[in-house]
């Protein structure tokens, strides 16, 4: 595959670099990423990985544009209020670079339709707003043999973390292994969020992802990245990988995607 | 004295605060010393057997108390604490 003259102008400042090159930059245009959630993380995310030139992006979020979300979901406008989120993020991810793929997916992960989903994509980013999405998605990466960036956000707080587990380093559940019991705490919109977070944690989500397509530099795959925005700290934490994981522990539990994953919403 | 970070959802507890003190030579000492000053703390961090939650973590400077002693992993003067729960907003 060789770019037109267009294309490496687009992608001249990645491919004088040295880590990346023409053949990264061709890693990144057959790569194939799929986002869950076109919202706070989703947008930033998103918006830097089809400036970036990965080739084929997908997009699955249910919802429509609301005029609460434009406080940080930067791939929506005034003007897509009403509209639905995955339509509205094309538009503007395609007007940025007309040379990628997009692929929109209106329409909520569940159980039933994750695997279908994962089939077609490489590296999948986890944008999604509810525990019940982020257990399902580390169950079905692991089973699917993908690797997940996971961000959250929580309202001056970030977390970041790579989710290899079917190459040997911890899943989720390891950092995590349960869920918050529903009814414990408030849940997301009544906790609100720094609109801003989203962009610096969605942001690095994307550069992430870039590294593990490109396979450069280190990664968070058995770190957590802990990000304070109201006292500008990042931290990073070991993430061993438990033994006792009930999903990739040495006697597993969960061996399919036909458990319970209704949760609530946040801590 | 050890210093222990406290998150934002936990932050309503300590007036806002996201840094305390508290004394202790373990985990759970300084966490008893902790809902002491501030009280609530305790019952947000131990389920209603006393075990740490699973959805909230403690680390000692970097480790995670669930791979070295638990509550009981020892403290000395300079180590930092931080308790890190799940979080899950992101749309």
């Amino acid at each position: 595959m060789s770019f037109t003259d267009a294309q490496i102008q687009r992608y001249s400042r990645h491919i004088i670099l040295p880590e990346v090159g023409g053949k990264g930059q061709q890693k990144l245009s057959r790569a194939k990423a799929l986002i869950i959630g076109a919202g706070g993380l989703g947008s930033p995310a998103g918006l830097y990985l089809a400036a970036t030139g990965v080739g084929t992006l997908g997009l699955v979020d249910g919802d429509v544009v609301d005029l609460s979300n434009l406080q940080r979901q930067i791939l929506h406008t005034t003007a897509s209020v009403g509209a639905s989120k995955v339509e509205s993020g094309r538009r503007m991810l395609a007007a940025l670079n007309p040379e990628i793929t997009i692929k929109t997916y209106q329409e909520n992960i569940t159980a039933a339709n994750i695997l279908m989903f994962l089939a077609e994509y490489d590296i999948i980013l986890d944008g999604s707003d509810n525990f019940s999405t982020r257990f399902l998605l580390n169950d079905a990466c692991y089973f699917a043999k993908r690797t997940l960036i996971s961000g959250s956000i929580f309202r001056f707080e970030g977390q970041l973390a790579t989710i290899k587990a079917h190459e040997g380093y911890p899943c989720y559940r390891c950092l995590y292994p349960e869920p918050p019991p529903a009814g414990l705490v408030p849940n997301c919109q009544e906790a609100g969020v720094l609109g801003v977070l989203a962009g610096t944690i969605g942001v690095l989500q994307a550069a992430e992802a870039i590294k593990e397509i490109l396979g450069i530099g280190e990664t968070l795959a058995d770190r957590l990245l802990i990000y304070d925005a109201l006292e500008m700290k990042f931290r990073k934490v070991t993430r061993p990988k438990d033994p006792r994981c009930h999903l990739c522990g040495t006697h597993p539990t969960i061996t399919d995607l036909s458990g319970d994953y209704t949760v609530s919403c946040a801590l | 004295m050890i210093k222990v970070r406290i998150p934002t959802p936990l932050r309503p507890l300590t007036r806002g605060q996201g840094e305390v003190e508290a004394k202790g030579a373990s985990v759970a000492e300084v966490i008893a010393n902790l809902d002491s000053i501030h009280p609530g703390l305790k019952q947000r961090l131990y389920d209603e057997t006393g075990e740490l939650r699973r959805f909230v973590n403690i680390y000692v400077n970097e480790e995670d108390i669930r791979f070295l002693k638990g509550k009981e992993t020892a403290l000395k003067e300079g180590d930092e604490v931080s308790i890190v729960p799940a979080i899950a907003g992101g749309r």
